[in-house]
């Protein structure tokens, strides 16, 4: 035996490969052929199920081909013990004929050499006691389908899992609810792992010959998806130095089914420098066009390198799984509190402010790098900044139309914008969204409470309508502020009262300026605020008339009705 | 009952062109009804072709332009000719209900109509075999891709649309984010509103807008039936074609070719016939807002580049289909 630190030439390494081949057979021979070029002897199993004229196409086909066999056929069934049988008997086939085989690796009829053969028996020589079989405790492995891990070895399963699917479900229950054990061979510590490894010719044999293995064969016969866990259990046993990879770049796609390839992956799967992929879709012509590459002067033993692969096909998970936050759309409409992030940007709510500084918005917007908008959820109409018609993204200003999605247009408008975007708010605003923006960790709310009252001072309407009018906003505003006070409360949220805020203003803009990323300098020159002289008597009014004003704070009786010149 | 009423039509249908014996198994069929679009017919066929369709199952209301003789001496077309109301049989779909339940079952098919250009993630570089082929690994039934309506910036009328063209070289203009979203408790399918008729024509009564939500690709069985245009199937299940817990689904778009040169002598004829939805209420609006020339642009408006720029803009999505 070699010393790994001494690479040894690939030509001591002779390559046995079992190919297991369901359908598209005609694409199977010439995948047998690719790696019988590079020198690989190659066992083929077809599923008894093909049907027979292909398979006389493929045996024609391949007529000649002394290092091309043949093993017995079974008849294979997904997450059955047949194909585990199947893999026994071709590598056996293998290892009797072929006395010179080094290694052997299991592929499929859809699997596809990237590299050239030789690369990869360059790179086993360089490891030549090495056995590439992913083999994880199934304890802690944490992948698998339908969230059967260990109970995969403890339970049993009589029914198909795709064509009995109900029955399947229904055993597991029942055997969890009765606890239902079975017991595993004496030695074996359950592992799983991909089917598609690459063993040593004496861990193979090992296996294979195994005093115990009728006993073994017998368990894993009642275990589910035995492909995955055969021989990445029976490895610990015999294998003295386990590589836990598969030298195959076979992926899944998060839910429980392999990753397919096409012809725009091309350079994505050369740039990997992966020996084999799977699965490639059968008619991607240009990816069997392309690969595997031809071998061009000395054969090279580089590890493969399936990080970018990797991350491409984490983000396709992700996005199937998680999604992107903010976004409701055709095939993403998350229930409520399910949206994976409510809105997709940070954006600020302003309540009261627009009541006391009637410029307000044009004076916030030359401080801050926002769009800064006006009442959005007004009934009688979107405020866009500017008044424009038409908002951002093509968003309307007519209040029907945001109507009939409320939550949808506020997470389009901050979506759409490349800016922080920040709205007015107020009782008199539709308040439907209270719940929405204030459970959205993106949201900022800033409120003066009671701010709403300092229009209605100026009104000049007949002061029992003003009295009506500050009872239903009141009523509106302590609801609102319920909500803020609540403990699912996820909005960073700041609240004065119109008492407290007009004792600093200053300082209260100060603050507000540095949280949206603003000069706090910049508060310095305020601008025009409408007079309060004249709330502490208008509040006592509405005492007076029987409504206690519970948010706007303190204001001292005394102080006189606001005079003409001050309106 | 939907099925009934689709089987009893069948009669209705006077077959032109019956080539449907060519179908293979697995063959990808397009189903639509058409009167009088002869000239969009040339780029339409082209197009799906391309795309993978292997058979156009169609049924002409009556086309007076030369589109049904034309579709008729097409080898992969087969043609059935009608002159019942197509009100009457709701909008057409009875009629398609019957040549799906017929020549759809076990197929790939897909329902557009044609002034709809199918764009699903990948289009580009991968035929629609490839995506049903993944759908059906993936055990998706159907799929689904919202309408995206398409306009030309200035009057729609301005440039003239010639028989072959690319519809798309002038009508290459969408809004990108101004659509609305409701769930229909009853069917389970969600209502897709908005866009650029919606903020035009409807802003005060939105209600009465165009759906835009459409499910036009299902892998169809004989138990199958679209409801109201291919809006909605049943059964509902087929018509939850999106993720409820914050994951996204693949989802592709129908462009939707309606506003070109073409549009005024359609809408003036539709509108005569009064054999659309709500009678016609949608025609109504353009035809007043077309007198007035009406503009769909405004500077919010994108100019469609491809489908990765609807993919980022949140329209469609790849799932995990990357």
């Amino acid at each position: 035996m070699s010393d790994p630190s001494q690479p040894s030439s690939a030509a001591h390494v002779r390559l046995g490969i079992v190919m297991l081949c369901h359908n598209e057979l005609p694409r199977a021979a010439k995948l047998a052929q690719v790696w019988a070029a590079g020198g690989a002897v190659v066992a083929i199993h077809i599923d008894a199920n093909a049907p027979a004229d292909e398979v006389a196409t493929l045996r024609a086909d391949l007529a000649g081909h002394e290092d091309i066999v043949y093993s017995r056929r079974h008849r294979c069934e997904w997450g059955a013990f047949s194909l585990v049988r199947a893999t026994q008997d071709a590598a056996a086939l293998l290892l009797d004929r072929f006395e010179d085989i080094t290694h052997v690796m299991v592929v499929s009829g859809s699997c596809l050499p990237l590299r050239p053969v030789a690369d990869l028996r360059a790179f086993l020589a360089r490891h030549p006691t090495r056995d590439f079989i992913e083999s994880v405790t199934a304890a802690d492995v944490g992948w698998t389908v339908g969230g059967l891990n260990e109970e995969r070895f403890t339970m049993r399963f009589p029914f198909a899992y795709r064509r009995h699917r109900k029955l399947f479900d229904r055993y597991v229950a029942l055997q969890r609810r009765w606890k239902f054990r079975r017991h595993i061979p004496e030695g074996l510590v359950p592992h799983l792992g991909s089917q598609w490894w690459c063993l040593t010719r004496p861990t193979l044999h090992a296996i294979l010959a195994d005093r115990r293995r009728p006993e073994f064969d017998r368990y894993f016969s009642r275990v589910w998806i035995p492909d995955e866990s055969y021989f990445q259990t029976l490895a610990r046993r015999h294998s003295t130095q386990i590589e836990s990879r598969s030298l195959t770049l076979a992926k899944f796609d998060g839910q429980g089914k392999p990753y397919i390839f096409y012809n725009d992956h091309r350079q994505l799967l050369e740039e990997s420098g992966c020996f084999v992929a799977r699965k490639i879709w059968p008619n991607a012509t240009g990816l069997f066009a392309h690969f595997p590459r031809p071998l061009i002067g000395e054969a090279s033993a580089a590890e493969p390198q399936p990080e970018r692969v990797d991350r491409m096909i984490g983000q396709a998970v992700a996005r199937r799984k998680l999604g992107r936050p903010g976004l409701y759309m055709q095939s993403r409409f998350p229930r409520k509190d399910a949206e994976n992030g409510k809105t997709s940007g940070s954006y600020a709510v302003m309540q009261g402010f627009s009541d006391l500084f009637p410029d307000f918005e044009e004076w916030l917007a030359d401080r801050i790098d926002a769009d800064v908008h006006g009442h959005v959820m007004s009934k009688h109409g979107v405020e866009f900044a500017g008044r424009m018609p038409i908002g951002p993204g093509g968003l309307s200003d007519s209040a029907a139309l945001r109507d009939l999605d409320q939550r949808g247009f506020v997470a389009n408008l901050i979506r759409i914008s490349q800016r922080e975007q920040i709205v007015q708010y107020s009782p008199r605003d539709s308040q439907d969204l209270n719940w929405f923006m204030a459970t959205d960790p993106n949201a900022q709310i800033f409120v003066i409470t009671g701010a709403w009252a300092v229009p209605l001072l100026h009104s000049g309407m007949p002061f029992d309508d003003i009295r009506r009018v500050a009872a239903k906003l009141q009523r509106i505003e302590l609801a609102q502020i319920d909500i803020l006070n609540s403990v699912w409360l996820k909005a960073r949220t700041r609240v004065w009262d119109l008492g407290d805020f007009c004792s600093r203003p200053s300082g209260v803009m100060r603050n507000i300026l540095r949280d949206l990323g603003g000069e706090p300098a910049a508060a310095a020159n305020l601008p025009q605020m409408r007079e309060i002289a004249g709330m502490g008597r208008f509040l006592q009014r509405l005492r007076n008339a029987g409504l206690r004003p519970q948010l706007m704070g303190e204001f001292p009786v005394a102080d006189t009705m606001p005079k003409k010149e001050n309106i | 009952m939907l099925l009934v009423r689709a089987i009893r039509r069948r009669r209705r249908l006077r077959p032109v062109a019956d080539r449907t014996k060519r179908i293979r198994r697995s063959d990808i069929l397009l189903f639509m009804t058409i009167r009088n679009e002869k000239i969009r017919l040339p780029y339409f066929l082209e197009y799906y072709r391309r795309m993978g369709i292997q058979h156009f199952l169609v049924v002409d209301n009556g086309s007076d332009d030369g589109g049904l003789e034309y579709l008729a001496e097409e080898p992969d077309v087969s043609v059935w000719s009608t002159h019942d109301s197509y009100k009457a049989s709701r909008f057409g779909i009875d009629w398609i209900n019957w040549l799906l339940y017929r020549y759809g079952a076990g197929h790939w098919c897909l329902t557009v109509d044609p002034d709809e250009f199918l764009i699903y993630p990948h289009h580009d570089s991968r035929p629609i075999k490839a995506l049903t082929d993944w759908l059906d690994a993936s055990t998706v039934k159907s799929f689904s891709a919202m309408l995206l309506d398409m306009y030309p910036k200035g009057q729609i009328a301005a440039q003239p649309y010639l028989e072959g063209g690319d519809p798309f070289q002038i009508a290459s203009w969408f809004d990108p984010a101004n659509y609305t979203i409701r769930k229909n408790g009853e069917y389970w399918n969600l209502w897709i509103q908005g866009g650029p008729r919606c903020r035009a024509f409807f802003r005060d009564n939105p209600e009465q807008g165009p759906a835009l939500n459409k499910i036009p690709l299902v892998r169809w069985e004989r138990s199958y039936v679209y409801v109201s245009s291919t809006h909605m199937l049943l059964p509902r299940s087929l018509n939850v074609v999106y993720d409820e817990d914050g994951g996204e689904k693949a989802s592709g778009c129908l462009l939707h070719a309606k506003f070109l040169s073409t549009f005024e002598t359609k809408s003036a004829e539709e509108l005569e016939r009064r054999q659309h939805y709500s009678d016609s209420q949608e025609y109504m609006a353009y035809h007043s807002g077309l007198q007035e020339s009406q503009d769909f642009w405004c500077d919010e408006s994108r100019r469609f580049e491809d489908w990765r720029q609807l993919e980022n803009l949140g329209l469609i999505s790849k799932g995990n289909w990357a």
